[in-house]
């Protein structure tokens, strides 16, 4: 059996290497596949999905100039009733902020609006600050003493000290760069707000018109990715 | 085995120091690595915090592992068992205050073995890897004090974990399924939790293991820098030792435990009589439990991040501060490609590389104070002044290392005080 012993000569290295380079590929494809589950286990859960079903609001008992704090999937946010005087004052802001049309922002194609709201006294905004999520606290007085004299009324972060106004649109010199997000929400009747469904788009009522002239769609409203900060 | 050892009769001699020697190479493996390993004999203060390090290492993942026996990683037991250790187990206050406490000398240790090597040049070539691998220890020690940090689930610990985890989130395109990724969830929630401690008790202790034996087998190779920052290698002995070198055991070995004993008397002095040093080491709003509807007033990391959080706060763009801040980390690893200077030591060097080192190190004073500070117009300035400084140290390194007027190198290792 001796004679069966191959010489050097007759080994061909290059088909050796060849079958070397593809069980080493095998093996990672193999790898990389055997991964997978591991790495989707830290996807959110089930249940972690199921808790993020839309959720109810009713605004019968919130006054103009209140502020209710509600939340969706885990996320705290913000519902204003804003005054008429609030809603008057906001276009006069435009020139004091990074984004005033909202090009750039966050928020379904009927809150992109002057107001960024689907009902004009309505402001509906993910409460957590677009810079590194923080809550952006209410100073909804103009000339708030701990924001200062000039303060037209708005969100102040006590973190970074990002500044909005009453439409959630961000004030130069804010660490943040892109105002509040807006959650996709309608009304079912009148004054019960749903948070987490968008408004059909037949639907988008008058204030959307405002700002027609941008239509430029910037986002997904339904996307699951949004729930991030 | 029996069988074998009466054939070969030199396998029997020695009683049981040879038995176990023939099994397990151990009275080989100390002369190697104490006996037998020289290292410089100028060794000066600073050669103390490399072995604290390794002392506190030890030190967390014993008080670490005892937390766990009572700790519950959950969104509703996490703020409860944690105070449930500190008012209820026997002792556990005591094991408690030891960890969080631990947790901050061990960035001070590892902060100013840092500036060990900045000073002597240790980070220079053949040491490069050496430097690198204690780089990524530094990186891994930030990521374990991190979600430590979390997991008593204080408001602070929340809060901070949003703040942290969404840095993430400014990454183009993936970053926000990233965030949510890392949650498991769509805010901070019980999954975060859970899984930032199966992180800190066993995933990232293993990697720093690791990392620190990978160190020390690196520090084996090329031998340690010294003060004079000159290779005792380059000048051996009849023996074939070097000549300025003296054995790691005995000699460095009881040096070290008179560093260890004064750093246990300092250690000690702050676990028994100020154990949140003042809102430093445990921040004052962690001991109210995790609001997600309520933001502490006024956001600080623990003391060993803020110089990094406050070059974050200093630019007025998310992405582009997040950018800062990862780059301010990152340039350390560059340092042995960008220090230029013909020779290793501070002792040796210009006068332009000794300011920018005292530079530097007010800066990062500086800047971990700003970091600490509520947000304010002029803190924001000044700490927009010292990030440009504390890039300039490292950027304009290749410059002022080479350009200077470097004293001559002695050919022998120096005493000073």
């Amino acid at each position: 059996m001796s004679d069966d012993v191959l010489n050097a000569q007759d080994i061909d290295l290059s088909r050796r290497k060849f079958l070397t380079a593809a069980t080493a590929a095998t093996a990672a494809t193999g790898v990389v596949f055997a991964a997978v589950p591991f790495i989707a286990s830290w996807k959110p859960s089930e249940r972690a999905r199921a808790m993020g079903a839309p959720s109810e609001i009713d605004l019968t008992k919130l006054e103009p100039g209140q502020m209710v704090v509600s939340t969706w999937r885990r996320q705290p946010i913000y519902v204003v009733r804003r005054t008429p005087e609030m809603v008057a004052g906001l276009p006069q802001l435009d020139a004091q902020l990074k984004d005033p049309k909202s090009a750039e922002s966050e928020q379904p194609d009927y809150a992109k609006n002057e107001a960024r709201s689907l009902k004009a006294d309505y402001l509906v905004v993910y409460a957590t600050c677009t810079h590194l999520g923080c809550l952006p606290k209410q100073h909804f007085t103009p000339g708030d003493p701990v924001v200062g004299a000039d303060w037209p009324g708005g969100f102040f972060c006590p973190c970074h000290g990002s500044r909005f106004d009453l439409a959630g649109r961000v004030f130069n010199g804010s660490p943040a760069s892109t105002n509040l997000r807006i959650p996709p929400h309608r009304y079912d009747q009148e004054t019960l707000l749903i948070i987490g469904v968008d408004t059909a788009a037949a639907a988008a009522p008058a204030v959307a018109a405002l700002d027609a002239s941008d239509a430029r769609s910037h986002d997904s409203p339904a996307d699951d990715s949004r729930g991030a900060a | 085995m029996a069988a074998v050892e009466e054939k070969i009769p030199a396998a029997k001699a020695g009683g049981f120091r040879a038995w176990l020697n023939r099994r397990m190479p151990i009275d080989a493996f100390v002369a190697e690595q104490l006996t037998g390993y020289y290292a410089p004999k100028n060794f000066n203060i600073w050669y103390y915090f490399g072995s604290l390090a390794m002392l506190v290492l030890v030190m967390q993942i014993l008080t670490g592992i005892f937390l766990t026996m009572h700790y519950k990683p959950s969104e509703i037991g996490a703020f409860d068992s944690v105070e449930f250790i500190m008012r209820e187990v026997e002792w556990g206050w005591l094991i408690r205050y030891l960890h969080s406490t631990g947790a901050s000398f061990f960035f001070i240790v590892v902060y100013l073995h840092m500036f060990r090597a900045f000073l002597y040049g240790s980070y220079r070539a053949p040491r490069e890897l050496l430097w690198l691998l204690g780089m990524a220890l530094y990186l891994a020690l930030m990521a374990e004090a991190f979600m430590g940090y979390v997991l008593p689930w204080g408001n602070m610990s929340y809060w901070g974990a949003q703040v942290i985890v969404n840095l993430f989130g400014t990454i183009p395109v993936i970053g926000p399924g990233l965030v949510e990724w890392i949650r498991g969830d769509y805010g901070i929630a019980d999954s975060t939790l859970n899984r930032f401690f199966a992180l800190h008790v066993i995933a990232v202790p293993f990697a720093i293991a690791l990392l620190v034996l990978l160190h020390l087998v690196a520090l084996r190779q090329t031998g340690s820098n010294n003060p004079d920052g000159i290779e005792i290698k380059a000048n051996l002995g009849k023996d074939g030792k070097p000549v300025d070198g003296i054995p790691f055991h005995p000699y460095y070995t009881v040096k070290d435990i008179v560093g260890v004993g004064l750093f246990l008397a300092i250690f000690c002095a702050v676990v028994f009589f100020a154990p949140t040093f003042g809102g430093l080491f445990l921040e004052k709003p962690n001991f109210e439990p995790a609001n997600p509807l309520s933001t502490p007033d006024h956001i600080a990391p623990v003391w060993y991040f803020t110089p990094y959080y406050a070059m974050l706060r200093a630019v007025p763009d998310q992405q582009l501060g997040a950018l800062v801040m990862l780059f301010s980390v990152v340039v350390f690893f560059f340092v042995p490609w960008l220090d230029r200077s013909p020779v290793k030591s501070i002792r040796y060097k210009g006068i332009l590389s000794r300011i920018a080192l005292g530079t530097f190190v007010v800066t990062f004073i500086a800047l971990s104070y700003l970091g600490l500070q509520p947000v304010d117009p002029i803190y924001t300035v000044l700490a927009q002044v010292f990030t440009v400084l504390y890039f300039a140290f490292f950027l304009l390194m290749p410059i002022y290392t080479r350009f200077e007027k470097t004293r001559p190198v002695p050919q022998r290792v120096s005493y000073h005080a």
